[in-house]
């Protein structure tokens, strides 16, 4: 019965609406309303297939076959689930937060933006449930070439310079990098599908595993394992839900789910482990965690220190990985989901104070939080739920990470992990604390502005509400988890 | 010795005459701008194979291949009528070539090579 | 009947062609010639696909051409790799030739229609016949008809650098074709036989090494010169970008693409793997110069302000990929030169194809002229991405196909340095790519492009559907990569 589930219908459907959109670029409410359809539907679609998952099958489908021995195929599998719910999810919130951030600044192109934003997702999609690395590539670089005009959306002289840099990096990496390690791979292992416990094993010498893991980490452009991690930043000139799209939804995602993937499909744990060739990886890792907190608090542009925050954060996930074990690897796939919502949620929040107040700077939101309290406390909730305070999602995956560390034996990293946490706290909390309890700098109230359009509202609202509810769920997702990759 | 180098010199004297013309007409072509020049450098390169191919046919002491009595040694036939396809070719490329020259002085009033791309250059 | 005239295919595919272009001298009028012209072309087409349907399944067809058999008459000899290399030659024909009459409308005097069809028709039937034809000074004298048909066609472009394009390509090109020529004359004197076949038995007993080596060596400089490998690539340039739009797709998609097969047969079917390879190390010699090609053109394609020279120069870069999966000499590589043959004479077909619709509006190619023209021609422009995704190699399109084999044929040899410079010359051609993307979809209109509009639909289906074939053979390879494999194989096993 494995082989009957239409897995293409991921694929399908946002292709679909796609087109469907394009379509209707004329009528901008039927527009908008087929974008909704689309990401509903995507997501019942996925929500379908979690039985599958939980019934412990793995079914799988070739699209076709490439070339002999070398199919595209999807394959559903947990770590895939948890990327796709996420991703479709979050793409629902998301299409609602940009019809009224978009509606509300009168952007141009809008057609444009949303038939590129359904690609993206068909794109992400493919990347969950891709069930080799070729299929895997194949859409990373659908969604770099699909998010470039979502960056270079604005089409003025920074917005095209934020953009090349988006996709000069991105590209570089993949097609340099990691494209010579899916084909290096492929002769090494003359396979490139996902298996369990690795393809690679015995068939290398160590320090060729040692050169492949770095092609593969550092070709991940989006994981944004310094130093490639220039492009974050630079794509802060798009328009906000396109930030929340990057940083939570998709392309950063779509990161450091390959590199899991790739850490526990291609080398496997154990191989991982047994020859030491990650102990590199947490350290690359664990610098960026570090080193990314320290830039993002000296960032006055919230989008930026938030861009920053997500370098840092997403660097978590990639230790996970680099651990290599069940914990590390519980760990860092939550952290996919937790991070995604508490980040969405500050985009959302940072979205909505541009939106109603035009204000960019952290320095200038002072105050703020009597103008716009529910904004605010949304984006209280995001920060706490980064920090990993409970009763938030955030401090679920923190606490496994800092297991698998401990059980790895490398106390460095736990004492990583809680820095990393002071340094959530200095540089997110003030923002909040001050659009409440202080004054702008001139002493005037904050006036000429309310709260955002109800569509932003709505969203930021119920992704913080996701934080929390996560936080009960965690249990649930363990148990998706662990069946697989416990010892 | 002497010997030797005599047959090396005079023995395949139609190869010295072979090289010596390809090597006239492959530098006519490169070092003149003229191209009318180029066009009869690239005639006499032409040339100078046609006459490998014919003396490449040649048996020595042999006769037209046409069976007659008492004849029993005759050149191979076959060189020559691939020349006589090869000299047409020639002669279609000259034309082609002719016929663009007479083109290029009308666009450009010159036919010498960089006076032209000095024009194009200059606009 | 049937049989009878399936018996006589091989010689039609070639006869067809050259019959139709005095025909179309006769028929003169312009309302006659050109859907005359497309109809011979896509007759040629269909006899081709049939020829590859019969290669495939009864092997080797071998014809005698007026009964002369072998190896004292012409042979016709049609393997996979021929019939292969006739497939898309005769299509990418059919195809473009369907799409001319807007283009050439407004580009070529309409007096002059007749005989574009009669000298298109002409290097059609060199090229094929270069393809077919088992004789090698069949070999020269088609590769002559086609390359004089195309200085003519390539004069025909309407700018005065036209002119001097051409006429450099004649001097270049018949100094290729007499050392070709000079090469089939030394080994004729060898051997005592022009039939490949027969020669390459031959080759094997003859002693004198010397004299194979300078035909060797005569036939691989010549051949170079035709195809364009760097650094005797000087000639492609300026041919490509003045020539008329239909001429630059119809040339760039095949002419150079029959001279890298002209090099697959003398190298592997006449001399051999052994000698050619093993012996002389034609491998050593050819590899650097691809990989120079590749890096040398590509960057020279990044500096271009003319959107055709860049496909150009582009041109001369994808050559060396081709060249370079024939110099690892292994069933991979050659499957990689192989498949890029197709899959770039699609892709380099299809942009020209699309450059055409631009030059057809805006009446130039400049990159400063194409400012903003996405949004006046979103089709033409999303055609010409898509082509351009295939250049740079990016997965679903042929043209990561290609690259995925040529990687794998690298890295098959432990060539782990060849595979990461494939890939950083990748990097160079996104560089060339994007500036084109980049200025025709997000910068503002220029005045001409405020002015354009979207290109006819007689023009661009025929461009989609070039284009669209990238996609369906970078997804789909059995027809492309399946074909170049046996075809591979099967020039490697040499001639039976």
């Amino acid at each position: 019965m494995s082989g009957l589930v239409p897995l293409y219908l991921a694929l399908v459907i946002p292709l679909a609406g796609a087109v469907l959109i394009a379509a209707l670029g004329r009528w901008p409410n039927a527009r908008e309303a087929a974008t909704l359809a689309t990401g509903v539907a995507l997501f019942a679609f996925v929500v379908s297939l979690l039985e599958h998952v939980l019934a412990g099958a793995n079914p799988g489908v070739v699209l076709v076959w490439l070339l002999p021995n070398l199919p595209l195929v999807l394959r559903l599998e947990p770590l895939g689930m948890i990327f796709a719910l996420v991703a479709s999810s979050l793409w629902i919130v998301t299409s609602l937060y940009s019809i009224g951030y978009m509606r509300a600044h009168g952007e141009a192109h809008q057609t444009r933006f949303y038939v590129c934003f359904a690609v993206s997702i068909c794109a992400a999609m493919g990347v969950a449930l891709a069930g080799n690395m070729l299929t895997l590539f194949l859409f990373y670089e659908v969604l770099t070439l699909s998010t470039y005009p979502l960056v270079s959306h604005h089409g003025t002289p920074k917005a095209m310079k934020g953009a090349r840099t988006y996709l000069g990096v991105l590209v570089t990496t993949s097609v340099g990098f990691l494209l010579l390690a899916v084909a290096w791979t492929y002769a090494l292992a003359g396979t490139l599908d996902f298996r369990a416990g690795g393809i690679l094993a015995g068939r290398a010498s160590d320090s060729v595993l040692l050169v492949l893991l770095a092609l593969y980490v550092f070709g991940t452009g989006k994981a944004a394992v310094m130093p490639f991690h220039r492009w974050l930043p630079a794509a802060m000139v798009a328009p906000t839900p396109v930030s929340a799209l990057l940083h939570a939804v998709a392309v950063v995602k779509a990161g450091v789910f390959t590199v899991m993937k790739v850490a526990v499909y291609i080398f496997g744990p154990d191989l991982l482990a047994s020859t030491g060739i990650n102990t590199w990886l947490m350290y690359a890792a664990g610098f960026t965690v570090i080193a990314g907190s320290l830039v993002a608090m000296a960032q006055d542009n919230l989008k930026r220190r938030l861009a920053y925050s997500t370098v840092s954060q997403l660097s978590y996930i990639v230790l996970g990985a680099a651990l290599a074990n069940t914990w590390g690897i519980v760990g860092g796939s939550m952290h996919i989901a937790m991070h995604a919502f508490g980040k969405i949620t500050l985009f959302f929040c940072a979205g909505a104070i541009y939106v109603a107040a035009h204000k960019t700077e952290i320095s200038d939101m002072r105050g703020l939080g009597r103008a716009m309290p529910v904004t605010m406390i949304a984006f209280l909730v995001g920060a706490l739920s980064v920090i990993g305070v409970p009763p938030l999602g955030g401090s679920w995956s923190k606490w496994y990470l800092a297991l698998g560390a401990l059980d790895a034996g490398q106390i460095l990293f736990v004492a990583v992990l809680m820095i990393s946490s002071l340094l959530n706290i200095a540089y997110l909390i003030p923002i909040p604390i001050r659009a409440f309890f202080s004054k702008p700098a001139d002493g005037s109230e904050p006036a000429g502005f309310r709260e955002a359009p109800a569509f932003c509202l709505a969203a930021l609202s119920f992704t913080a509400l996701g934080c929390v509810v996560l936080f009960f769920l965690a249990d649930d997702v363990y148990r998706l988890l662990v069946p697989w990759f416990g010892a | 010795m002497t010997e030797t180098v005599l047959d090396t010199v005079l023995g395949l004297y139609n190869y010295w005459v072979v090289i010596f013309l390809m090597m006239t007409g492959f530098y006519i072509v490169i070092a003149r701008g003229n191209l009318i020049k180029k066009v009869i450098g690239l005639n006499i390169f032409q040339a100078s194979v046609f006459l490998f191919y014919i003396t490449v046919g040649k048996v020595s002491g042999g006769t037209a291949p046409i069976t007659a009595e008492g004849l029993e040694v005759y050149s191979n036939p076959l060189p020559s009528v691939l020349i006589l396809t090869a000299i047409v070719v020639g002669v279609a490329t000259t034309s082609v070539a002719l016929s663009l020259v007479v083109r290029i002085r009308e666009a450009y009033e010159t036919i010498e090579e960089d006076e032209i791309y000095a024009q194009d250059e200059a606009r | 009947m049937m049989e009878a005239i399936q018996a006589q295919l091989p010689v039609l595919q070639v006869v067809i062609p050259l019959l139709a272009a005095p025909v179309c001298i006769i028929l003169r009028r312009r309302s006659l010639v050109l859907p005359f012209s497309a109809g011979v072309c896509w007759l040629t087409f269909l006899i081709s696909v049939f020829l590859l349907g019969e290669v495939l399944e009864a092997g080797v067809i071998s014809y005698a051409l007026g009964g002369w058999a072998a190896p004292w008459g012409i042979e016709y000899r049609v393997d996979a790799l021929a019939a292969f290399v006739l497939l898309f030659v005769s299509g990418i024909a059919a195809l473009v030739l369907t799409y001319a009459p807007r283009s050439l409308t407004d580009e070529v005097p309409a007096s002059r229609h007749y005989l574009f069809c009669t000298l298109y028709l002409l290097c059609l039937t060199g090229l094929l016949g270069i393809a077919i034809t088992g004789d090698l000074f069949n070999v020269f004298v088609f590769l002559e008809i086609s390359a004089l048909s195309s200085y003519a066609l390539i004069a025909l472009g309407g700018r005065r650098q036209a002119l001097p394009a051409a006429f450099q390509y004649l001097v270049m090109g018949t100094i290729g074709a007499t050392f070709i020529l000079i090469g089939i004359g030394l080994m004729y004197q060898m051997t005592g036989t022009l039939n490949m076949a027969d020669m390459a038995g031959r080759l094997a007993a003859v002693d004198g090494v010397r004299t194979a080596l300078v035909a060797f060596g005569f036939l691989t400089v010549g051949i170079a010169l035709k195809m364009a490998l760097f650094p005797l690539h000087v000639w492609l340039p300026n041919a490509y970008a003045y020539a008329p739009s239909v001429v630059s797709a119809f040339i760039a998609a095949t002419a150079t693409k029959v001279s890298v097969y002209i090099l697959l047969r003398f190298m592997f079917s006449v001399f051999g793997l052994e000698f050619s390879f093993e012996q002389l190390g034609l491998g050593r010699a050819l590899m650097p110069l691809a990989l120079a090609g590749i890096f040398v053109a590509s960057a020279a394609a990044i500096f271009q302000r003319n959107v055709k020279r860049m496909l150009a120069y582009s041109s001369v870069a994808q050559i060396g990929y081709m060249v370079l999966g024939i110099s690892f000499a292994t069933a991979t590589g050659l499957t990689g030169g192989i498949v890029h043959l197709f899959n770039h004479a699609l892709i380099k077909g299809g942009l020209f194809m699309a450059m055409g619709c631009v030059m057809l509006r805006l009446h130039s190619v400049d990159l400063d002229d194409m400012a903003g023209i996405g949004r006046a021609m979103p089709w033409t422009m999303a055609a010409w991405a898509l082509g351009g995704l295939g250049l740079i190699g990016v997965p679903a399109t042929a043209g990561f196909v290609s690259k995925w084999i040529l990687l794998e044929a690298a890295l098959e040899r432990d060539g782990v340095l060849i595979a990461i410079l494939v890939l950083l010359s990748s990097l160079l051609a996104l560089a060339y790519v994007w500036r084109v993307v980049e200025t025709a979809f997000f910068h503002e209109p220029s005045e001409r492009a405020r002015e354009a509009r979207e290109a006819p639909l007689s023009m661009l289906i025929p461009t989609w559907v070039l284009l669209g074939a990238t996609v369906f053979f970078g997804l789909y390879t059995d027809y492309s990569a399946g074909i170049a494999r046996q075809a591979a194989e099967a020039v490697l096993r040499g001639m039976p």
